[in-house]
């Protein structure tokens, strides 16, 4: 998926939740019935658009973009204060655990935020499966 | 005692399971009475900032706070009344007694929903009673009704998805939290909302417990220890914490008083937290006219307490003489939604533990 940004789903449970597919306008995200089923993504129709990004309760969604040497990595975002775009911020993993400092490219809500906010960082690419969010400010 | 008042379905407890019985039972054609302790409705709802699980009918990706304001001003619009400030002390046959801004009075009804929910377990430990150790749900409601942080730098206790929120919600409150300590050696939460407070740099201790607090006055320090196979702290294990804040999240017990009091059959059920009154598959006690729902019937949800709410409404309004034209539809769909919910790794024990109390009271019934 080089070029475009794709959610990458990172939902290990079955617990009972749905959000993510009912705010897929593409209809890109599957779960069904029962609504404990994991969800299954069809990135071939995603868009990137990020609803299901601010969607998930369980702030487990996130999108890349991976160009050729570089790669962008959006996360959910609900600290204050927020990270200004052009902000040199540090890059952490899964664990928390710092990978670097990261260029923040773009700070965002979209329709389903109601407060939560989209922060992209600009990574090298080799990072893009381990950047999941940032420091807090 | 001022003057008794007089309705046709009574609930205590305006939280999640309180209101949306509620409303079933209003929109049945019944006058509801909702009394409730609290300052305003909408029970634990109002400090949950986070975003719920569950699907679209248990309005799922909204933020609790806001499904107790859609709650509230549905219950508002249909002609429910709300009385908050309202202590439900004791039930008399069909009959509540009430302290209503200050005054104790009554509330008879044909039939009662008790909505009460559940109370937060405490822990033993020297020093635990000391100023900076408190329950999550008293840290949640300084953070999020208050707004005032109660600790800056912070340990929890208990890696359920209360903890696990709890923590998330005081680094959003600007506390600094060193850590979460489990006894058990999982996470006993979703993954997710775990993984959340790991990407914020929150240590999770598995297989560790709380030794001690300590301070002068206020908590200013706490030891934890690693735990062996038999659970016994590990002598060498302990590390020390400079805190002034130590959240316990260690389960929830039915806060079932009033069933108790009406005369309830009830059964020890661990999964559900502790003793719950025995109930039909419409919420219906062990005494007839008198239904539960929520927490208070077994610790669950609060999209779990929506749905139970809903089945304990539309049967207690049936009870006081309104028939919903399609009960039967409506209580098979909200049973079909709870099933749903309750499926999967984290549902299925309380769902057979549910299972268990509906033949208990249906083994009750066939034996009068």
């Amino acid at each position: 998926m080089e070029g475009r940004p794709v959610a990458v789903i990172e939902c290990p449970e079955e617990i009972p939740c749905n959000p993510c597919e009912t705010a897929c306008p593409q209809g890109a995200i599957q779960i069904g019935n029962p609504i404990t089923r994991r969800p299954r993504l069809d990135a071939a129709r995603c868009t990137g658009c990020g609803l299901c990004v601010a969607a998930c309760p369980g702030l487990a969604i996130f999108l890349v973009k991976e160009e050729a040497d570089t790669a962008e990595v959006t996360f959910p975002y609900e600290f204050l204060p927020l990270p200004q775009v052009g902000d040199v911020v540090t890059a952490v993993g899964r664990e928390g655990q710092p990978l670097g400092a990261a260029r923040v490219v773009a700070v965002r809500q979209v329709r389903t935020s109601d407060g939560t906010w989209l922060v992209t960082l600009a990574v090298p690419r080799a990072l893009s499966s381990e950047v999941r969010g940032m420091r807090r400010l | 005692m001022a003057g008794a008042e007089v309705t046709e379905v009574a609930v205590v407890g305006g939280g999640p399971a309180g209101l949306s019985a509620a409303l079933a039972a209003r929109q049945a054609g019944a006058k509801v009475i909702v009394v409730d302790e609290n300052a305003a409705p909408g029970g634990q709802l109002r400090k949950q900032i986070h975003k719920f699980f569950g699907s679209k009918e248990h309005h799922a990706g909204r933020r609790g706070f806001r499904i107790a304001e859609e709650l509230v001003a549905a219950c508002r619009e249909q002609g429910v009344e709300l009385w908050t400030d309202t202590l439900a002390y004791g039930i008399f046959d069909h009959t509540l007694g009430i302290v209503r801004g200050g005054t104790a009075s009554t509330l008879a009804a044909r039939s009662i929903v008790l909505a009460t929910g559940a109370s937060e377990n405490a822990l033993a430990f020297p020093g635990c009673t000391l100023p900076g150790v408190m329950g999550a749900g008293a840290a949640q409601t300084f953070i999020n009704l208050h707004r005032v942080l109660p600790g800056r730098r912070a340990l929890i206790v208990g890696a359920g998805n209360v903890g696990l929120i709890i923590t998330y919600q005081l680094l959003q409150a600007g506390a600094e939290v060193l850590g979460v300590v489990e006894a058990a050696p999982r996470i006993g939460g979703y993954a997710v909302h775990a993984a959340k407070i790991r990407r914020a740099g929150v240590p999770i201790y598995t297989r560790h417990t709380v030794l001690n607090a300590a301070g002068h006055g206020e908590l200013e320090e706490v030891t934890i220890a690693a735990l062996d196979e038999n659970g016994w702290p590990i002598a060498g294990s302990e590390r020390t914490f400079a805190i002034d804040l130590l959240c316990l999240a260690v389960g929830l017990t039915p806060l079932t008083e009033l069933a108790w009091q009406a005369g309830c059959l009830f059964e020890y059920c661990g999964p559900l937290g502790g003793h719950v009154p025995l109930h039909s598959e419409d919420m219906e006690t062990t005494v007839p006219g008198l239904f539960v729902a929520g927490d208070m019937a077994g610790v669950e949800e609060a999209s779990t307490a929506l749905e139970e709410g809903r089945l304990a409404g539309l049967a207690a309004a049936a009870y006081a003489g309104y028939r919903s034209p399609n009960l039967e539809e409506e209580k098979a769909a909200a049973r079909e939604r709870l099933q749903a919910l309750r499926s999967g790794p984290f549902g299925e024990g309380r769902y057979l533990a549910h299972e268990e109390i509906v033949r208990r009271w249906l083994k009750w019934r066939d034996a009068r």
